[in-house]
């Protein structure tokens, strides 16, 4: 199922995440895989997630600029790709 | 910054950390990082391996490789497994399957927080044996049914690529397949036992050249990114392609000390030990080595090479124990480079070894081949 910006999705419950540096570490218990989240704001709105109806409304309310946003649902779509994502 | 400078620069926690738990083995393979047989009577204690693995939960270190030595010998093997799991540490442990009986089997298949890796260093017993010893394929092969039979899973086969068993790597592929398993293929490094066979065992040239090609055909074949040096053939190999250590990598030894990979056991990569004050934690983030380790490294005699971005100059254990300087090319440069640095090395100081644990030195080959 393609990735869209207009529903709700959380974090899988076997994920977790690490602060860095560079932003987090996501780590799946499930899939033993490993993803790179390399932008603060970006581990923010994952966080974020599950208090949202959707996720356009999750990058507003993190005060995303607008133009970051395709770069941002692209992130996104490849961690919901890679099961690191679910819909709520 | 690209992720590779991002990893560069250090991690909180590493991600990949090993962590051998004995230098007790019944095997006495000529390729032993750890020159591993007997047990230092300083290994961690039970409630010292249990304060190590609170200590990764709290850092997050999401999932331990154990290894050894043979892991399974110590007696609190299958105890500390289970506090990992229980701890939210995932593991991933190697074995030469002597101790995968039926009932272990079973047990292990039972959790999903465990991945286990047999090793074995031949498609056949001739090959495996010559450098694992007497009986150990017949050993591997059984743990590998005990696991097929506990319906364990997707379990791994873990393979050091050596110049005997390169020739043999669709037969690998085919046990694998046989088994359900994942193959996983690692590069021979001269470290322990292995500085005194790599002479002898290290992958020729064309040979080095035969597997970039079939890696690149296979990239669902694990590598723990351990052929970035191969990377300067052409096209990257999957992975992350840089030398992780003390960056992204570390190791614990049976003693508690912390060492910058699994492949330098040397006090000069020696950073620091888990029973110091502030124990592991303390060690990743402040060690002066580890913080130098971090810092932007030098491309060395590599700088003009129009490949460094590449092999960013190969593996430091590789370097370190053939006698090269670590800012010099990889011994196996596939340029190269590195061949000559080798044989100049060998003919002046002898290269640097680390401890032996060897039950009975030296270690002989079961046969010249």
């Amino acid at each position: 199922m393609a990735f869209d910006i207009d529903r709700a999705y959380r974090l899988h419950d076997r994920v977790a995440l690490r602060p860095e540096p560079f932003g987090a570490l996501a780590y799946h218990y499930g899939n033993r895989r490993l993803n790179f989240v390399r932008a603060h704001d970006l581990v923010t709105v994952i966080e974020s997630l599950a208090q949202h109806d959707t996720v356009r409304s999750a990058f507003a309310s993190a005060g995303i600029d607008a133009r970051r946003w395709p770069a941002f649902e692209k992130a996104l779509a490849s961690l919901a790709a890679s099961d690191f994502l679910v819909v709520a | 910054m690209s992720l590779s400078a991002d990893m560069k620069a250090g991690l909180q926690a590493p991600i990949c950390l090993t962590w051998e738990l004995t230098y007790a083995c019944n095997l006495q393979c000529v390729h032993c990082l750890s020159s591993s047989g007997r047990r230092d009577p300083h290994e961690l204690t039970t409630s010292e391996a249990e304060a190590v693995i609170d200590e990764i939960q709290r850092m997050k270190v999401f999932y331990v490789n154990i290894g050894g030595g043979e892991p399974t010998i110590r007696p609190d093997f299958w105890h500390l497994v289970d506090y990992c799991v229980d701890h939210n540490v995932g593991v991933k442990f190697s074995t030469n399957g002597s101790r995968i009986d039926a009932a272990a089997a079973r047990e292990l298949a039972l959790s999903d927080y465990v991945d286990i890796q047999i090793s074995i260093d031949g498609s056949d017993a001739a090959t495996n044996d010559h450098v694992r010893g007497e009986g150990s394929f017949a050993t591997a092969l059984r743990a590998m049914d005990h696991l097929a039979d506990a319906d364990f899973g997707e379990f791994k086969i873990s393979v050091v690529m050596t110049r005997h068993n390169i020739g043999q790597l669709d037969r690998f592929a085919a046990l694998a397949d046989r088994y359900g398993a994942q193959l996983r293929l690692t590069r021979f490094r001269p470290s322990g036992r292995g500085a005194d066979s790599w002479h002898e065992l290290h992958p020729s040239d064309p040979q080095q050249r035969r597997l970039y090609q079939w890696l690149l055909d296979r990239p669902d074949v694990l590598t723990g990114d351990s052929f970035f040096h191969l990377s300067a053939l052409g096209d990257p190999l999957p992975g992350l392609n840089l030398c992780g250590a003390g960056r992204v990598v570390c190791l614990i030894d049976p003693v508690g000390d912390v060492y910058a990979c699994p492949f330098v056991l040397h006090d000069d990569f020696r950073a620091g030990n888990v029973r110091d004050t502030g124990g592991f934690e303390n060690v990743w983030r402040h060690s002066e080595l580890f913080a130098e380790m971090r810092e932007p490294q030098s491309a060395g005699a590599c700088g003009s090479c129009g490949q460094f971005d590449a092999c960013q100059g190969g593996c430091m254990a590789a370097k370190f124990f053939t006698g090269i300087p670590l800012d010099g090319p990889d011994p196996e440069c596939v340029l190269g480079h590195g061949e000559e640095l080798v044989s100049a090395a060998a003919t002046a100081a002898k290269p640097p070894a680390g401890a032996d644990h060897s039950r009975s030195a030296p270690v002989k080959f079961l046969g010249r081949r």
